[in-house]
């Protein structure tokens, strides 16, 4: 079963999820500058960011030849390569990891789009559980203001227009965040995560989350760095030439 | 006659698969052993038996073709994420091109299945229960032939071909120092966990030291069975000389019928 265990490695692994337009980005931005502010080495990733299968999950897209396994593998994929380059090594080395995502997206789209609950669950079965995970709880009408009125271009997967629920493209938006949303209820069920009101000021909710986190780093000792900060940087691939790259 | 589709776990839920007419075929075996030449026969005979054949092959997807590549040139691909590209890859011909297929009553001959994957990760690591339960979107096959060689057999036939790779010598696994002694443990591991599969999923196994014709004629008895049970007096036995075939009238499975 998923996430019986904790980690056993000195650092800590701090995850927000949350429908587009929660605000959960925002606050995973103060939650890091306030930890390096105190002197915390912080390290950000991101859903969907690893290099490895960038251009094909791009092209796949594009292509629109996605299928729910193939959009969930793909997924798969880009998180394990993150989780061992660069989620992993600073967790090793006692850093403090905050993921802007993290498995129940996984978890609540893949099921969305139709794919086996047990079966997603069972792919990601190599994820270590996070010391802290906050869900940034929306109503569907407050997220689709800030994402419509901030972002006016939808794009096809993320309207879950593979869904073919809907013609136009905002209605199948607000129909795909619907199930999603219902989909997030079971799974901050099924796994424990803190609920924050995200229809919070962002202040409020940023003091809650700091709270949350203060008591996660009890014990854990601060590794004061005045060393030169590099980016994203904990190993180095051999440089390929541009014709090998997909 | 569609049958229900059976998988090795989840399947795929939003998708009908109770209505594939066609038969899933898989070739199974380790590298170098002849599995291509005798997958080009089979294709052959097949069509002139008047069957639509789709032949498929492990990483050969349009959608992951380049990405695994890239991987496998890099050197920076953990294991985990090398068997989510794969698993990635068959998906996307899985849904793609095999189910279409078998939906149309293709005969889908897969060079290479969801055993390879199974085989060459529990030459890893033996518990290998994560990679069974990552391909529970997979169907059953209606056949697997295991084309099987002891390593002895295999090597020198692997130098006479396409020589040793990186990958197939399982050089990523620091096993020796040196790429034949390698090669040598790393097959005899595959080889070893093949036959343990072979038992377990019920591979029909096919004596790979034998001759070119004779492995062809051993596949075509199995695959017949599968094909038309009923109607083993259909059982073509004799591997057909290429030369003969050019000029070799097409008989469909309609008109064969007819004639009986």
């Amino acid at each position: 079963m998923l996430f019986q265990e904790n980690h056993h490695f000195p650092g800590k692994l701090i995850i927000v999820e949350g429908i587009d337009g929660s605000g959960k980005s925002t606050q995973l931005k103060l939650l890091n500058s306030w930890l390096e502010s105190q002197g915390y080495p912080v390290f950000m990733t991101e859903w969907n960011s690893s290099q490895v299968i960038k251009k094909t999950t791009k092209e796949g897209k594009k292509k629109k030849s996605l299928t729910p396994t193939t959009f969930s593998l793909l997924h798969a994929t880009d998180f394990a390569d993150r989780l061992y380059y660069q989620i992993l090594p600073p967790i090793k080395a006692g850093m403090i990891v905050l993921a802007d995502r993290y498995v129940f997206t996984a978890f609540a789209r893949d099921a969305v789009r139709g794919v086996h609950p047990n079966w997603v669950r069972k792919v990601y079965n190599f994820a270590i559980k996070p010391d802290a995970s906050f869900y940034f709880k929306t109503p569907l009408q407050t997220a689709m203001e800030r994402i419509l009125s901030g972002r006016p271009k939808l794009k096809f997967y993320e309207a879950g227009m593979d869904l073919n629920m809907s013609d136009s493209i905002e209605e199948s938006f607000k129909l795909f965040q619907g199930m999603i949303l219902k989909e997030y209820d079971h799974i901050v069920e099924e796994f424990g995560l803190s609920v924050i009101d995200a229809t919070l000021d962002i202040e409020e909710q940023q003091k809650i989350v700091r709270e949350h986190v203060l008591k996660q780093l009890e014990g854990f000792t601060t590794q004061r760095r005045n060393y030169a900060k590099r980016d994203k940087v904990f190993w180095r691939r051999f440089a390929l030439s541009e014709h090998q790259r997909p | 006659m569609p049958k229900e589709t059976k998988f090795f776990g989840e399947g795929l839920p939003y998708l009908n698969t109770n209505d594939l007419k066609g038969k899933l075929i898989a070739i199974e075996g380790t590298d170098g052993v002849g599995r291509s030449t005798q997958m080009d026969l089979l294709e052959r005979w097949l069509q002139v038996q008047g069957y639509g054949v789709l032949v498929t092959g492990w990483t050969r997807s349009n959608l992951m073709g380049a990405a695994i590549e890239m991987a496998k040139n890099g050197n920076m691909i953990d294991r985990m994420t090398m068997s989510l590209l794969y698993a990635t890859d068959f998906a996307d011909r899985l849904e793609n091109q095999i189910i279409p297929a078998l939906r149309s009553g293709f005969v889908v001959l897969s060079d290479r299945y969801v055993y390879t994957a199974f085989a060459r990760d529990s030459a890893r690591d033996p518990s290998m229960k994560w990679v069974k339960d990552l391909f529970g979107f997979a169907p059953i096959p209606d056949l697997v032939c295991y084309l099987r060689i002891d390593v002895e057999n295999l090597i020198p036939r692997v130098i006479e071909s396409g020589g040793m790779n990186y990958w197939e010598s399982g050089m990523d696994l620091h096993l020796t120092n040196n790429i034949f002694d390698s090669f040598k443990k790393y097959q005899k591991n595959l080889i070893d966990a093949y036959d343990k599969l072979a038992e377990e999923y019920r591979f029909e196994v096919i004596d790979a030291r034998k001759s070119v014709d004779q492995i062809q004629q051993d596949l075509r008895e199995k695959i017949q069975n599968v094909l038309k049970p009923e109607k083993k007096e259909l059982v073509v036995t004799k591997a057909i000389p290429e030369e003969k075939l050019e000029g070799a009238k097409v008989v469909s499975l309609q008109e064969r019928k007819e004639a009986l």
